[in-house]
């Protein structure tokens, strides 16, 4: 149910959210041992904020715009005295002792939360590989990945074992997943959204946004965690639009650009054909189609595969076995104690990461890449700017293919990162970007679209969705699949 | 050391930044308590946790600058420093690298040392940034991390804002870094960006050193020295090195680049690593922090908050005043002293005097009790008034002395004392003239000795007159008449 529709349902009486959270319970109790979607699942919190908002309706209190909806939180964001893992033998029993800013606010909004989301360990993979606690399936076929790395995230929500979820995207982390599943995913502009309480994969890239079957439930999730945050000097102290009132205003008249460098050789096929019937889509309702260039947009995966990875190698620095997470036993020194600590705790996608940040900032090195990588990162901003000049929406597919098999890529990590060649370039200029389900491949599975949008407009974003959405109506004619809700 | 040999020294001083408050979180800065009660998730780097800069100590690091001479950088950014050592909470330091808040300045010293002359000197600073400190280690079982059982870790230091400011290598002599580095310390406590406490660590100072034939020849080997906590540590750790360095040369063993420590029980300089080539601290801008803007008319606003600096105050001293250099510089040493001398001066003090006197018994109470000159009960108003009875001749210096103690430990008018026991001066000559001819007729063998010869005599009897007048006959008048009277 939209949470439009669940919100009067909830208020008028016909329905509470003691129901509500235990029939979220029992659709994860089914589909979970399938799915694996979650790395904890927290009833006993679930039910205890159902309860408190319950009493709110019964005392005539506002219960707050995401009372009673179900959500499920991605395992890198901090929960006060829930564990927060990360993924991540390190993190294995980490509980942190405060509350991150999102889910802080979506407390005071009334949702509930199910439980902590799988995702690629420290949010790097595209597809929950990664994971130390084991690989989400695909809801559409289990035996596919849901991509990454917030896979639990986009499966949880696909699946119906909540009605939205949270994730982070520092390359395409909330998109891919999204497309690979079939639900809306939504990275807001660098900066909208508070990062304190998530723990830092590439400071300069994360954002946390949200994951919901529709469009009009990412604008209602966003509405409560975006604005400014004080703890976070990067978040934008700029007023915080009504996103749910952007979704109707008419879409005639704007200007749609199809990236050039976006359609790649690689694209499956059917990738391709679905994103540009979706742009015809949009054509047919009043917006205006134009091809638009951004020559360096490819060289996004370069640059992008220069910075996360240093800023990881400092952000991941602090797991040293010294003063939380993870120690390894019987080190004889300092120095072993940190190197065994960081040697068992991090696995090898992590390790990997950290070994590429650390050379591309050593001294001799850090000016070929680290800087070079910077100047490249200005460049394609500039692009986007000049662009958004011309056109007021970029369209793309999210990904290059749908859902792929676990292993596929895994002895081959430059196939992997491809995964992102689209999405990063979003992270890099700090653009806000949407995922929108646009159709299924021959084998059933889901197709995104991708649009991006100047800094700052995502209520452009969601109004361009949202008409998309309705229009196309692409889960009317869905596959069969058991696990999709 | 030998003629031809030159010194080279620079300076690296880490000055605490006295916010109440850390340098990117709320956690107190307060020294001295148990370990780990002054932390947060932040100071312990807990994942998820985000830094935000203290307004304050931007504050205090722009005006610790511009007191330095140092152009204020209208931009700068902060840049994470790398290493692993367990006292760092995130193994890395959120320091500046490459675009410091400020660069390009000087300060002037006054060098003064026994049995020579004192000369004055500017010496040049690089840049001052800032930065996090990091926390420190405890090693059970050994006073260092070999041979102990094992470590525990404070944070309590952890994230206390720093202002490190780095000299040119302008400084020649181990008593020029000392002075250096105290007036960098007495420029903090003007200020009030910091106390400067060296037992506490709040001002550390890291030298640089290295010795060459002559002022043209190519720089030396540079040594690292550490673990001064005195300015005289400071001076004595750089004569030690800079003849050892000399000996080094001489005799033809290498001078290696390294850190050595100094130790004040044996009174050397010892190995404490080697420093081949340069660490790598993969220093990257920190992205959790925006740039870091001081506009011009905040800059300007903070100038003009600055007070008056020991130099200028040094230099008007003796300009303008008359002071000697040497009351000049001990004047001027606490700000609060120099403000204390010069509120009696405007009450109307002779500046001479004042400061002889404040200099002094003053100073001497104010230290033995450990109390601030602004704590001082004997007001400034009140010392001028002193100062003002012994210049005007109503009492004598002797008198002053011997109200001062209840003047000090209670404050008052010194001239309602002097008149309610009767303490002024006696300057009557016919009053002097009355009581000298009683002496004379008290002591006539003495007076007859003075007069075969016996000029010391004279002192005999000034004694006996101040005994007889309490102290109280102006000294002047009672030596006239005295001569007078004893040649008949």
């Amino acid at each position: 149910m939209p949470i439009g529709a669940w919100s009067d349902a909830l208020r008028n009486g016909s329905a509470t959210a003691k129901e509500h959270s235990e029939q979220a319970l029992e659709r994860i109790a089914a589909t979970e041992p399938e799915l694996k979607a979650f790395v904890n699942v927290t009833g006993d919190q679930a039910r205890a904020q159902a309860e408190a908002v319950d009493q709110a309706i019964a005392a005539k209190q506002d219960p707050g715009p995401l009372a009673g909806v179900t959500i499920g939180i991605k395992d890198n964001l901090c929960t006060k005295g829930v564990t927060t893992t990360c993924s991540s033998r390190m993190l294995e029993n980490f509980v942190p002792p405060y509350e991150s800013t999102v889910t802080e606010r979506l407390w005071k909004a009334g949702a509930v939360m199910v439980g902590k989301t799988n995702l690629d360990e420290f949010a790097m993979g595209s597809s929950t590989e990664t994971s130390a606690f084991g690989m989400t399936s695909n809801p559409w076929d289990p035996g596919r990945v849901p991509g990454g790395s917030s896979g639990g995230s986009a499966a949880c929500v696909a699946a119906g074992q909540c009605d939205v979820a949270l994730g982070s995207d520092t390359g395409g982390s909330i998109r891919q997943p999204a497309s690979f599943c079939g639900v809306v995913g939504l990275k807001p502009t660098y900066g909208r959204v508070s990062r304190w309480g998530l723990v830092a994969f590439a400071s300069s890239l994360d954002q946390i946004g949200p994951f919901s079957r529709t469009v009009a439930d990412s604008a209602a999730v966003l509405q409560v965690i975006a604005g400014h945050d004080p703890r976070d000097s990067t978040s934008l102290d700029v007023p915080v639009p009504d996103y749910s009132a952007a979704l109707n205003r008419p879409i005639q008249g704007l200007k749609i650009g199809i990236l050039q460098e976006a359609f790649v050789e690689g694209l499956q096929p059917e990738v391709e054909a679905s994103v540009r019937a979706a742009a015809e889509q949009l054509a047919s309702l009043g917006c205006e189609l134009v091809d638009v260039s951004c020559p360096r947009f490819q060289a996004g995966i370069a640059t992008y595969y220069v910075i996360a990875p240093s800023e990881a190698s400092a952000n991941l620095a602090r797991y040293d076995g010294v003063k939380y997470g993870y120690r390894a036993a019987d080190a004889e020194s300092l120095s072993a104690m940190t190197a065994k600590s960081r040697a068992e705790g991090f696995g090898d996608e992590v390790q990997r990461r950290i070994l590429i940040g650390t050379y591309a900032l050593s001294a001799g090195y850090v000016d070929a890449y680290y800087k070079k990588a910077q100047q490249v990162r200005t460049l394609i901003r500039q692009e986007f700017d000049r662009a958004f000049e011309q056109v007021d929406l970029l369209l793309t597919p999210t990904a290059p293919t749908t859902a792929f098999t676990p292993g596929e890529h895994s002895n081959d990590p430059l196939a992997m990162y491809l995964a992102d060649l689209l999405t990063i370039p979003a992270n890099l200029a700090g653009l806000p970007a949407i995922s929108v389900p646009c159709g299924f491949d021959g084998q059933g599975l889901p197709i995104g679209l991708q649009l991006m949008a100047p800094v700052l407009q995502e209520e452009r974003l969601l109004q361009v969705a949202h008409h998309y959405e309705q229009a196309a109506d692409v889960m009317a004619n869905r596959p069969e699949a058991p696990l999709v809700a | 050391m030998a003629a031809d040999w030159e010194a080279v020294i620079g300076l690296e001083t880490h000055v605490q930044l006295g916010t109440e408050s850390k340098i990117f979180t709320a956690a107190s800065t307060a020294f001295g308590d148990d370990p780990n009660t002054h932390i947060d998730p932040v100071v312990c780097g807990l994942p998820g946790t985000l830094p935000v800069l203290n307004k304050k100590v931007l504050e205090y690091a722009v005006k610790a600058a511009l007191a330095l001479n140092l152009e204020i950088a209208e931009h700068s950014k902060f840049d994470r420093k790398q290493y692993f050592y367990p006292d760092l909470p995130k193994n890395y330091q959120i320091s500046q690298f490459d675009e410091p808040i400020a660069e390009n300045g000087w300060i002037e010293v006054e060098v003064a040392e026994k049995g020579k002359d004192t000369y004055l000197k500017r010496i040049g600073i690089e840049r001052l940034h800032m930065e996090e400190d990091a926390g420190k280690l405890v090693h059970a079982g050994s006073d260092r991390l070999a041979g102990s059982t094992h470590s525990l870790v404070d944070y309590n230091r952890a994230g206390v804002a720093l202002a490190e400011i780095v000299s040119k290598p302008d400084l020649r002599t181990g008593r020029e870094a000392a002075e250096y580095a105290s007036e960098i310390r007495r420029i903090m406590r003007y200020l009030g960006v910091s106390d400067g406490n060296m037992q506490e660590g709040s001002l550390r100072c890291d030298v640089n050193i290295s010795v060459r034939r002559g002022p043209d020849a190519p720089f030396g080997t540079k040594v690292e020295i550490k673990n001064m906590n005195s300015f005289s540590a400071i001076q004595k750790a750089c004569e030690h090195e800079i003849q050892r360095q000399i000996k080094a040369y001489e005799t033809g063993e290498p001078v290696v680049q390294e850190t050595r420590l100094w130790d004040e029980g044996k009174q050397l300089t010892k190995s404490m690593r080697s420093k081949e080539g340069s660490s790598d601290y993969r220093y990257f801008p920190e992205p959790d922090l925006g740039p870091i803007e001081v506009k011009a008319d905040q800059r300007q606003a903070w100038l003009n908050e600055l007070p008056e600096l020991p130099a200028a105050k040094r230099h008007r001293y003796a300009d303008a005043l008359g002071l000697s250099q040497y009351d000049a510089r001990v004047l001027t040493d606490e700000r609060l002293m120099a403000e204390y001398f010069e509120a009696v001066v405007a009450s109307g003090a002779d500046a001479k005097l004042a400061a002889n006197w404040i200099t002094g018994d003053i100073a001497a109470y104010v230290n033995s009790q450990r109390l601030s000159f602004s704590e001082l009960p004997f007001r400034p108003e009140q010392l001028a008034e002193m100062v003002q009875l012994i210049d005007g001749g109503k009492i004598s210096g002797k008198i002053a002395k011997e109200i001062l103690p209840e003047l000090l430990e209670k404050g008052g008018s010194p001239k309602a004392i002097v008149d309610e026991r009767g303490l002024g001066m006696i300057s009557d000559p016919a009053a002097i003239t009355a009581i000298v001819d009683e002496l004379l007729a008290a002591h006539p063998d003495e007076v007859e000795a003075f007069r075969g010869g016996k000029n010391k005599l004279q002192g005999f009897f000034v004694g006996q007159l101040m005994k007889k007048t309490g102290g109280k006959a102006d000294p002047k008048l009672a030596n006239q008449i005295l001569s007078q009277k004893l040649k008949g």
